[in-house]
């Protein structure tokens, strides 16, 4: 097991390090991406609003089906020793504040980056004109505010720990089926009520 | 019950699985707009745009998630098409019959969305892609953080917004 898996690791980091080719695989992905998302409905801000208004709970429903598939494969490949995890730092200062903006133009624009670039592929204007210009605006007035909000807000509370695993000190699997359990349970629930 | 929903969101973890396999990346969308960004205002600014330091960390350069994001228009676009439903839209129905069918209110409302969004998920670090699937997926603390608040806050403006409370 072991000797295959560093095989396998060195063709994968060779892949890794194709530039060009990494690229190339991003753009395949996308349009995959791009495909579900809007096959989902889930690039139309009237599925968005509907969302946040709860009265349509499509864009959950993708994101807990895309969790549950994607942490069970992702996991499975890890402890064979095929991928790494990329788990993001966070703070207080940072998730919080940020995720709190985020939710407002969550709800303003109703759209979000990933699905404003599907809705201007299905013809959204307001989503190229109005929701693209100003996410451009509003990641360069991040980028200058960068460093003053670095030290005065996004730095402080750091998180301990990465993964919940990690902070529990727990095999991972003992979280992962109890949760998928739980995400099986939620859906089950919306579509016994309709939702 | 309509099984679509389900479908895609497999089909999206799915592609996790190749995009960490392949790639060695999770799926994520914001930072490609933070590179754009940096495109734009090297046009400006030339080359002190490279010295700020958050463009040393992404630089303005297409990069695999630029890549990913182009893919996803593309893929979006191709598929409308394929299935018939392409329209230009300038004011979604939603918005229409509550707000009025004005493309200028639309336009000024979407951009002060935009805004927020692009200034939001950068502070969060990622977006719903980001932090929503592929954080949440490898069960890190600061997407499962991130999505509860991104939610909350969402759908409290959208109350506010929509005037459900009152």
């Amino acid at each position: 097991m072991e000797c295959c898996g560093e095989v396998e690791n060195m063709m994968f980091e060779a892949l890794h390090e194709n530039n060009h080719l990494q690229l190339l695989i991003g753009f395949l992905i996308g349009i995959c991406f791009g495909g579900l998302l809007y096959i989902s409905g889930v690039t139309e801000y009237n599925v968005i609003l509907g969302q946040l208004l709860l009265t349509d709970f499509t864009v959950i429903k993708v994101m807990l089906a895309a969790v549950v598939v994607g942490m069970i494969g992702i996991y499975a490949m890890k402890s064979r020793g095929l991928v790494e995890l990329h788990p993001k730092p966070g703070s207080i200062g940072s998730t919080v504040i940020g995720g709190i903006i985020f939710g407002m133009g969550f709800a303003i624009l109703g759209y979000c980056p990933g699905t404003v670039a599907g809705a201007v592929g299905h013809g959204s204007l307001d989503a190229l004109f109005g929701g693209v210009t100003g996410i451009l605006i509003g990641a360069g007035i991040f980028a200058a505010a960068y460093p003053t909000l670095y030290e005065k807000v996004l730095s402080k509370g750091v998180f301990r720990s990465m993964t919940i695993p990690d902070h529990l000190k727990i095999n991972p699997w003992y979280i992962i089926i109890p949760l998928c359990i739980l995400i099986g349970a939620v859906l089950a629930g919306l579509e016994y009520f309709g939702l | 019950m309509d099984w679509t929903p389900y479908l895609a969101g497999t089909g999206i973890g799915i592609l996790s699985w190749i995009a960490f396999l392949l790639s060695n990346k999770p799926l994520g969308c914001s930072t490609a707009y933070t590179r754009t960004s940096g495109m734009i205002e090297r046009i400006f600014r030339g080359k002190k745009t490279d010295e700020k330091p958050y463009y040393q960390t992404f630089a303005p350069i297409v990069d695999w998630e630029w890549m990913l994001v182009a893919g996803v228009f593309l893929g979006a676009f191709a598929t409308s098409v394929l299935l018939g439903g392409f329209t230009f839209e300038w004011v979604p129905t939603l918005f229409g019959d509550t707000f009025g069918y004005d493309t200028e209110l639309r336009l000024a409302v979407a951009l002060v969305g935009g805004i927020l969004m692009g200034l939001g998920s950068r502070w969060a670090g990622g977006c719903t892609s980001g932090h929503g699937i592929s954080g949440t997926l490898q069960l890190a603390i600061s997407s499962w953080i991130a999505v509860v608040v991104f939610f909350l806050s969402g759908i409290m403006t959208a109350f506010l917004l929509y005037g459900v409370l009152w």
